[in-house]
């Protein structure tokens, strides 16, 4: 689709005036800016003295968060294993021990690595059980030591939530409709 | 020549290969802080106080990466191209002053002359015939790496260098025609007052304009931004020393940075008084007050450098020849008919204060080249049409 000739705004060279033309106003205007800079403030955060200041909805780390008992909070619904992109989410479910829920996770793995850090895990949760956290400083020495299974995230839970920067966003304690207790 | 000078000129010539070594190690540590400071970050400040065994740490990296030896390269002049950059670069240095030496008009003679070779009466021919051999190792590395964007790189820079040779010559003959020596002690005695401190004899002051075409024509031959052609990073990869890995590359940089110590040197000698500075560094002064304000002079200049590096954008090549051949030449040559005459004046009238003409000569010059660069007459607007009539144009081209 070629552009319409009417559409075309020629804009032309702006005229240069003797002051231009000596070139050394305009390099001496360029030496002011690049002066101003050299004095100004340096925006470059020391990182492991200085703490970064993240933003509220930075995504790092999962979390499986627990209710006011203290127990899993998720459900074993897979919407976050079927939402995931990255196919990072393995879980395994099992009947659940306490009557409030169908269902509980037996096992719940994340690998880490292959987590692209979206967030659809965090938006796909009915119970608010999944969410992410601030912890960005993810290290391991081998492959398996980053798939985070069920006591890993719950430990970062435990770490995290008192932290301030993590609280739990929403309904904190109870479950919603996708636990469908049993009649 | 007797025992102790002998001594007394190896001494110099260690310290002063170290001092050579060791600034370009410096350099590279300000660049990358000066860089930093300008794009608001705050550099290299890891490795040691403030970063400044970064040098070292970039040295030895240079040391232990693996060398490489293009299989289709030229080998001699592949090996030959690195060591011509450092040696020329540094041999430039030899009569090159950093401190106070004898001054016969004051009636001063030491036994320690601050400069490697003293009393060379073509000083300064000697420098740039020296360091104009550098072009060498630009097209020679270009040439014997057999790969297209060395080629290119070397291309440019010969073309380049040679072109800026002409008023980078030129513009330093008035200082040269009004001290009447070539010799660069010489040059510095003529803008130092024997008796009382006077800084209107510098010759910045009387001729501006001969600074301003040396110190355009040196950035040039430093291959400097804004005329860092031959190693356009955008357009060529690395330019002519894209082939070039280890200590080999680290010789290039070496010899650069080297390069742009001396011209600095040059600048402070030529223009700005050596080591005179008025009330701090008289002929009177200390010898360690002189070096100091020496290198004081030189690190300012090597800050001009960094700091015009991040100010002016890189020139088109097209414009970078039009600089050299249109507009610097001209002016050089116009300016060293003013000298002429200036000097022709002093002899016929006995006027001695004559050489104060320049100063207003040099601004007429300047005015007038921009004057007339604005009557030039400016290349068409093209204006193409788009869509059908745009592809129609283009083949016909």
């Amino acid at each position: 689709m070629p552009i319409a000739e009417k559409d075309v705004h020629w804009i032309p060279e702006p005229k240069i005036g003797l002051a231009d033309k000596l070139y050394l106003p305009a390099i001496l205007q360029g030496v002011q800016t690049t002066m101003r800079h050299f004095f100004g403030p340096k925006i470059t955060q020391e990182y492991p003295e200085v703490r970064p200041i993240l933003p509220p909805n930075y995504r790092g780390v999962h979390r499986l968060n627990r209710d006011e008992q203290g127990r899993v909070k998720c459900v074993a619904c897979y919407m976050c294993s079927t939402a995931c992109p990255a196919h990072c989410i393995d879980i395994v479910a099992a009947p659940a021990p306490w009557p409030d829920r169908e269902k509980y996770p037996e096992t719940f793995v994340i690998d880490e690595l292959r987590c692209i850090y979206c967030g659809m895990c965090e938006q796909a949760c009915p119970c608010d059980a999944i969410e992410l956290t601030s912890v960005f400083e993810l290290t391991g020495t081998s492959r398996e030591e980053m798939m985070f299974d069920k006591e890993k995230l719950l430990s970062l839970f435990d770490k995290t939530v008192q932290g301030g920067k993590d609280p739990v966003r929403t309904r904190s304690g109870t479950l919603s409709i996708a636990s469908e207790p049993p009649p | 020549m007797d025992g102790t000078a002998l001594l007394y000129t190896g001494i110099t010539i260690l310290v002063i290969v170290g001092f050579l070594q060791s600034m370009a190690g410096l350099q590279i540590w300000l660049e990358r802080k000066i860089s930093a400071s300008l794009q608001d970050r705050k550099g290299p400040n890891r490795v040691g106080p403030f970063g400044l065994i970064q040098p070292v740490a970039d040295g030895l990296k240079f040391i232990f990466k693996e060398e490489m030896l293009p299989a289709h390269a030229d080998k001699l002049l592949y090996l030959l191209a690195p060591c011509i950059a450092m040696a020329t670069a540094t041999l430039a240095f030899a009569v090159v002053p950093f401190g106070d030496t004898n001054m016969p008009s004051v009636g001063q003679e030491h036994a320690y002359q601050f400069v490697i070779a003293p009393k060379v009466d073509i000083g300064i021919v000697f420098v740039f015939a020296v360091s104009s051999i550098t072009v060498y190792a630009i097209i020679l590395s270009g040439w014997s790496s057999n790969n297209k964007y060395s080629f290119i790189g070397g291309l440019r820079s010969s073309a380049q260098i040679v072109s800026y040779e002409i008023p980078m010559g030129m513009s330093i003959l008035g200082v040269v025609v009004l001290s009447g020596s070539l010799n660069l002690e010489r040059i510095i005695e003529r803008q130092v007052h024997p008796e009382h401190s006077a800084w209107w004899l510098w010759n910045v002051v009387q001729q501006p304009l001969a600074f301003l075409i040396f110190l355009v024509s040196a950035f040039a031959e430093c291959n400097r931004l804004p005329f860092d052609l031959p190693e356009a990073e955008q357009e060529l990869v690395g330019g002519y020393h894209t082939e070039y890995s280890a200590l080999k590359f680290g010789m290039f940089y070496l010899g650069e940075y080297t390069h742009m110590v001396t011209t600095s040197f040059l600048m402070a000698i030529l223009f700005f008084g050596g080591w005179h500075f008025p009330l701090l560094a008289e002929p009177w002064s200390p010898w360690f007050l002189k070096v100091l304000v020496f290198a004081l002079k030189m690190g300012a200049f090597i800050f001009l450098y960094m700091l015009i590096r991040w100010t002016i954008p890189r020139f088109r090549f097209d414009q970078l020849m039009g600089l050299a051949w249109k507009v610097l030449i001209p002016m050089a040559m116009v300016y060293l008919l003013c000298v002429m005459g200036v000097v022709e004046l002093d002899k016929q009238l006995g006027w001695t204060a004559s050489a104060w003409l320049l100063l207003p000569a040099s601004a007429a010059i300047l005015v007038g080249t921009a004057a007339i660069g604005l009557r030039m007459p400016q290349p068409p607007l093209k204006r193409t049409p788009l869509g059908d009539g745009r592809a129609a144009e283009l083949n016909t081209v």
